[in-house]
C-alpha cells in the first residue's frame, strides 16, 4: 500500500473537479481511494457531503475510509431522544451527529471503521459493496464466518452484527456507507444507545437494536489498519486501479472549497436537534420534597427541536399558579434542551418573590424537567 | 399581445432580453415580488404531474419525510423538492421542471409510490416540458446557447440571470465554485471570480444578492457595455440590494432575559468608576500560578477580585443585600455568593461561587474552573445558577475600559472590570513607571445604597488589590 502526500492528492482531486472527462482518457474504470486524516465526525461527514455535491462521478467511483473519535451518529430522520442516552453523551463528552443518509443510530469510536462507496446514481448497488467487504475480510482471514443479510447488515457467526448500512441518493450521485466493528468499546456502545426517555411518540425512523461483536474478539491479531488495508486492496482489484490510498485533510479549504461551511452546518443545533421530526412527550415523574412525594405530569409537543406546546400538571398550589404559567409560557418556543431550560428557569427566578422555599421548589421542578431532555 | 408579455414577465427568470427594454422596472419588480404574489397571479400555464422516478434496487414505495417546498412556491429545475426514505436510503428528489408547485400529493410520513404523481407543477406553456431523462442535460437552444453552460453530467446550477452574467464575462460556470443552496452558483460567486481575475476589490456585502438591472434599461452607449467585460460590473451599474428583514420571535432564555432586564431597569442605578493599579497583583499571580498549576488549578485574576470583594462586603454588608418588592424591607444576606458573568454561545449566564466568605483564593479558583468548564459545555445546573448575592463581570477579557453594568435582580450591586492595560503612571518618588491599570465600573441600587458607601467599598477593594499583602491581615 502506498500512501501519497497531500500535495499530490490536491492535484488529483482538483483535476477530478475541474477537468471534463476527456482529460481522463488515460485512466481506466476509475476508482479512487481516499482516507481522512481527521477523527472529527463532523469533518468527515462534511467530506461525504462535499464529494456528493462536487465530484463528477460519471466515470469514476470513490471509496472513502474514515474513523471517528467517540460519537453517536443518528440517521437523517431520527429522533436523538429516542435513540440514545443524551445525558450520558454529555457527561462522557461523546459527540452527537446527524448524517444525511437514512438508516439507524450507530456508535463510532476509533475501533470502528467507516467506508463510503461513491458512485453515480445509476451504479448505486449496496449488495455489491458489502460483498466486496466480505470478500476482503475472507481474504484476510478465510475462516471468518461473515455474510451479508438482505437487510444489508454484515453478520459474524450468523448472529452478531458487525456492520450496519445507510445510503443517500441525490440527483446524479449516490453514496452507500457502512460501519465495521473491529475493536470498539462495546460497553460504552450499549450504554449510550439505550434511551432513558419515556413517553415519546414520534414518526421518526426507529433503530433496530442488534447484538454486536467486534472482529477483534474473533481474532485478537486484527487491527483497524489491517481491515482498512484489506478493503482498499479488494476495491483496487475490482476497479482495476493501483492500491494507492490518498490521504485528505477535511479542513483543507483549498483542496475542498466550501467544506468548512458544510462542517459548520453539521455542527449546528438546528441540524443535529432541529431536524428531528415532530414528536410528543407525555410522561410523569415523582419529586421528593421534604417529607412528601409529588406526582407531576408533563406533556410537550416538540417541533424542529423546539417546544411548541407545554403542559405541566402539579399538585394544587405547590407552586403559585402565576409562576407555573410563567414557566410554561417561557418554555413554549424555547429549545427542548437542558441548558436552555436551566438558564431560562434560573433567569426567571430573579424576578420572582425572594422566598427560599419557593426557590427550592422551583429548582426541584426545573431539575426534573431538565431530566426529560 | 400585451397580456402575453405580462405573463412571460411574471413567470420565472427566463426573461428574454428583447422584451425587457419595455418592462425594465416592472420586470424587476415582478421578479422581486414573484414569490410573494405568486398564488394570486393568473395561472395560464400547463399543469404537469411530476412523478416519483425510479429509486433503483427494485424499490416501489418510499416514505415522504420532509418537504422542501409548499404549494404556491416557485421552483427551478434541479431544486430539491422533498426527501424520501426507503429502507435506510435517504433520497433527495429534485425538480425536473421550472414552474410553480400547485399540489403536493402526499403528507409527511405517507407512503409514496414510484411512478405515481408526487407533485403537480405548473409550467409556463411557452417553455414546453423538459425531457423525462434527467441525467443527461438537454442540448442548449440556439439563441441561448450560453445559457446552459454545462459539462455533460457535471452539475453547474445557476439561474438564467447568473448564466447570462457568466456569459457576458466569458466565464465558464464550471470554473466557478458555487456557494448558494445545493452549491448553486450565485451572482456573488461570479463577481468574486471576476475580482480575482481583475484584481478589483468588491464592496463587502456578504449576504446581499446583487441584481444588476437588465442591460437594455441603461441609457449608456454600447461602448461602455464593452468596457463591462473588463471592469467588474459593480463599477458601471447601480446596485439594487435585495436583502430582506427577518423577524423572529424571542424565545426561551432570551425571553427570560428580557423580563429580567425590564425589572432591572426599574432600579435607580448609581454608577461609580475608578482605576486600579494591579502591578503588584500581576507579579503575585505570576508567582502563584505555577503553585496552583501543580495542584491542578488554573489561576486567573478573578479569584483575587472575588475574594477582595467578599472582604469588602464584610465591611459594607448593604452591598450584599436584597430589597423586597414593596421596598419596605432590606435583607442582609449572610452568604457571599458572588456571581461571575460568563459569555457563552447562548448569551450571558451568571453562575456563582457560593460562600466566598469562608473560601480561600485557591478554593475560589478551583470552583471557578469547575463552573467555567461546565459553562462552556452547557451543563451548568440550577444550583450553580441561582442564589447569587453580588456579581462581578469581567468584560475586560473582551475589551473596553469603563462600562455601565446593569444590576441583576434581586441583587443591589454589580461591578464590571475593564481590560488590564500597561500605562505610564507616577510612583511615590515622582518617577514614571510601567503600571498595569484596570478600570472598574460599579453600579448600585441608589434606593438603599448611597454614593459614599459605594465609594468606600470601592476604595477598600482597590486597596486590597493594589497592595495584596494587606489582604493577609483581613483574610478569614
Amino acid at each position: 500500500m502506498v500512501l501519497q502526500s497531500s500535495l499530490k492528492n490536491c492535484l488529483q482531486l482538483s483535476c477530478i473537479l475541474r477537468t471534463p472527462k476527456a482529460g481522463f482518457r488515460h485512466t481506466t474504470s476509475g476508482g479512487l481511494i481516499i482516507q481522512s486524516v481527521s477523527n472529527d465526525v463532523y469533518e468527515n461527514l462534511a467530506v461525504e457531503d462535499w464529494i456528493h455535491d462536487h465530484m463528477n462521478l460519471e466515470n469514476r467511483q470513490v471509496l472513502f475510509l474514515w474513523r471517528n473519535s467517540p460519537a453517536v451518529v443518528i440517521g437523517r430522520h431520527q429522533n436523538p431522544w429516542q435513540e440514545c442516552n443524551l445525558k450520558l453523551l454529555r457527561q462522557k463528552n461523546i459527540k452527537l451527529a446527524r448524517r444525511r443518509s437514512g438508516g439507524g443510530t450507530v456508535y463510532h469510536d476509533l475501533g470502528n471503521i467507516n467506508l463510503t462507496f461513491f458512485t453515480n446514481r445509476k451504479k448505486y448497488e449496496r449488495m455489491e459493496n458489502l460483498k466486496l467487504v466480505v470478500k476482503a475480510l475472507k481474504a484476510l482471514r478465510p475462516w471468518l464466518d461473515v455474510h451479508v443479510t438482505d437487510r444489508y447488515d454484515i453478520l459474524l457467526d450468523r448472529q452478531y452484527k458487525i456492520s450496519g448500512t445507510a445510503a443517500k441518493l441525490g440527483r446524479t450521485t449516490a453514496y452507500h456507507h457502512c460501519t465495521l466493528l473491529c475493536n470498539a468499546d462495546k460497553f460504552v456502545l450499549s450504554s449510550v444507545l439505550k434511551s432513558p426517555y419515556k413517553g415519546i411518540k414520534s414518526n421518526a425512523t426507529p433503530s433496530v437494536p442488534a447484538s454486536v461483536k467486534n472482529l477483534f474478539e474473533e481474532d485478537p491479531s486484527l487491527t483497524c489498519e489491517m481491515l482498512l488495508d484489506a478493503i482498499a486492496e479488494e476495491y483496487a482489484t475490482q476497479h482495476q486501479v493501483d492500491h494507492h490510498v490518498t490521504l485528505i485533510n477535511p479542513a483543507d479549504e483549498t483542496l475542498l472549497p466550501g467544506i468548512n461551511n458544510k462542517t459548520k452546518e453539521l455542527r449546528t443545533w438546528e441540524w443535529v436537534y432541529g431536524k428531528t421530526p415532530k414528536f410528543s412527550v407525555n410522561t410523569c415523574f415523582n419529586m421528593v420534597y421534604k417529607d412528601s412525594v409529588l406526582d407531576v405530569k408533563v406533556g410537550m409537543d416538540v417541533k424542529h427541536g423546539r417546544i411548541e406546546v407545554c403542559n405541566i400538571n402539579l399538585p394544587d398550589q405547590w407552586l403559585p399558579p402565576a409562576l407555573c404559567s410563567e414557566l410554561v409560557k417561557s418554555l413554549t418556543g424555547s429549545k427542548f434542551c437542558p441548558n436552555e431550560t436551566t438558564t431560562l428557569a434560573t433567569t426567571l427566578l430573579r424576578v420572582c418573590p425572594q422566598d427560599d422555599e419557593l426557590h427550592s421548589r422551583w429548582n426541584l421542578l426545573c431539575e426534573n424537567m431538565v431530566m426529560l431532555m | 399581445v400585451c397580456t402575453h408579455r405580462v405573463r412571460s414577465c411574471s413567470s420565472i427568470r427566463f426573461i428574454k432580453s428583447k422584451y425587457v427594454c419595455v418592462f425594465d422596472k416592472s420586470a424587476l419588480k415582478f421578479s422581486h415580488q414573484q414569490r410573494l404574489f405568486r398564488t394570486s397571479a393568473v395561472s395560464c400555464g400547463q399543469i404537469v404531474q411530476f412523478k416519483l422516478s425510479d429509486i433503483g434496487e427494485g424499490i416501489t414505495e418510499v416514505t415522504v419525510k420532509e418537504w422542501y417546498i409548499k404549494e404556491g412556491d416557485s421552483v427551478s429545475q434541479f431544486d430539491s423538492i422533498c426527501e424520501v426514505l426507503s429502507d435506510k436510503a435517504s433520497v433527495t428528489i429534485t425538480s425536473r421542471y421550472d414552474g410553480i408547485i400547485r399540489k403536493l400529493h402526499y403528507n409527511l410520513d405517507e407512503i409514496a409510490y414510484v411512478g405515481k404523481p408526487l407533485v403537480d407543477i405548473e409550467i409556463d406553456a411557452s417553455k414546453g416540458v423538459a425531457p423525462e431523462e434527467d441525467v443527461v442535460e438537454t442540448p442548449p437552444m440556439s439563441h441561448e446557447e450560453h445559457t446552459h453552460q454545462e459539462i455533460k453530467g457535471h452539475k453547474t446550477l445557476a439561474t438564467p440571470a447568473v448564466r447570462r452574467l457568466a456569459m457576458e464575462n466569458n466565464i465558464k460556470l464550471s470554473e466557478v465554485v458555487g456557494t448558494g443552496k445545493d452549491n448553486r452558483i450565485l451572482k456573488e460567486d461570479i463577481l468574486n471570480y471576476l475580482a480575482k481575475q481583475t484584481g478589483a476589490i468588491l464592496p463587502p456585502s456578504p449576504k446581499a444578492e446583487i441584481i444588476p438591472p437588465s442591460p437594455k434599461s441603461e441609457t449608456v452607449p454600447a461602448a461602455l457595455k464593452d468596457k463591462a467585460h473588463k471592469i467588474p460590473l459593480l463599477v458601471s451599474r447601480p446596485i439594487v440590494f435585495s436583502g430582506k428583514d427577518k423577524t423572529e420571535p424571542i424565545t426561551g432564555f432570551q425571553k427570560a432575559m428580557v423580563k429580567t432586564m425590564s425589572v432591572a431597569l426599574k432600579i435607580p442605578h448609581f454608577g461609580y468608576c475608578d482605576e486600579i493599579d494591579l502591578t503588584q497583583l500581576v507579579q503575585l499571580r505570576e508567582e502563584l500560578k505555577p503553585l496552583a498549576q501543580v495542584r491542578g488549578v488554573k489561576l486567573s485574576f478573578t479569584p483575587f477580585f472575588i475574594k477582595a470583594a467578599s472582604l469588602g462586603l464584610l465591611q459594607y454588608p448593604i452591598l450584599n443585600a436584597s430589597l423586597d418588592e414593596s421596598c419596605q424591607n432590606v435583607t442582609y444576606k449572610a452568604s457571599h455568593n458572588i456571581g461571575v458573568a460568563m459569555d457563552t454561545e447562548q448569551g450571558l449566564i451568571v453562575p456563582n461561587v457560593k460562600n466566598v466568605q469562608v473560601r480561600s483564593v485557591f478554593e475560589i479558583a478551583s470552583e471557578l474552573n469547575r463552573l467555567q468548564s461546565l459553562g462552556s459545555a452547557g451543563q451548568l445546573g440550577t444550583n450553580d445558577l441561582t442564589g447569587g448575592t453580588f456579581t462581578l463581570s469581567n468584560i475586560g477579557t473582551l475589551g473596553g475600559t469603563y462600562t455601565k453594568p446593569v444590576i441583576l435582580p434581586p441583587e443591589v450591586a454589580i461591578g464590571a472590570l475593564g481590560k488590564i492595560q500597561v500605562l505610564p503612571r507616577f510612583n511615590g518618588k515622582g518617577e514614571v513607571y510601567k503600571a498595569q491599570i484596570m478600570n472598574v465600573s460599579w453600579s448600585a441600587d441608589h434606593r438603599i445604597i448611597d454614593g459614599a458607601t459605594m465609594a468606600r467599598f470601592s476604595n477598600l477593594w482597590k486597596s486590597y488589590l493594589e497592595n495584596p499583602a494587606s489582604m493577609l491581615l483581613d483574610l478569614k
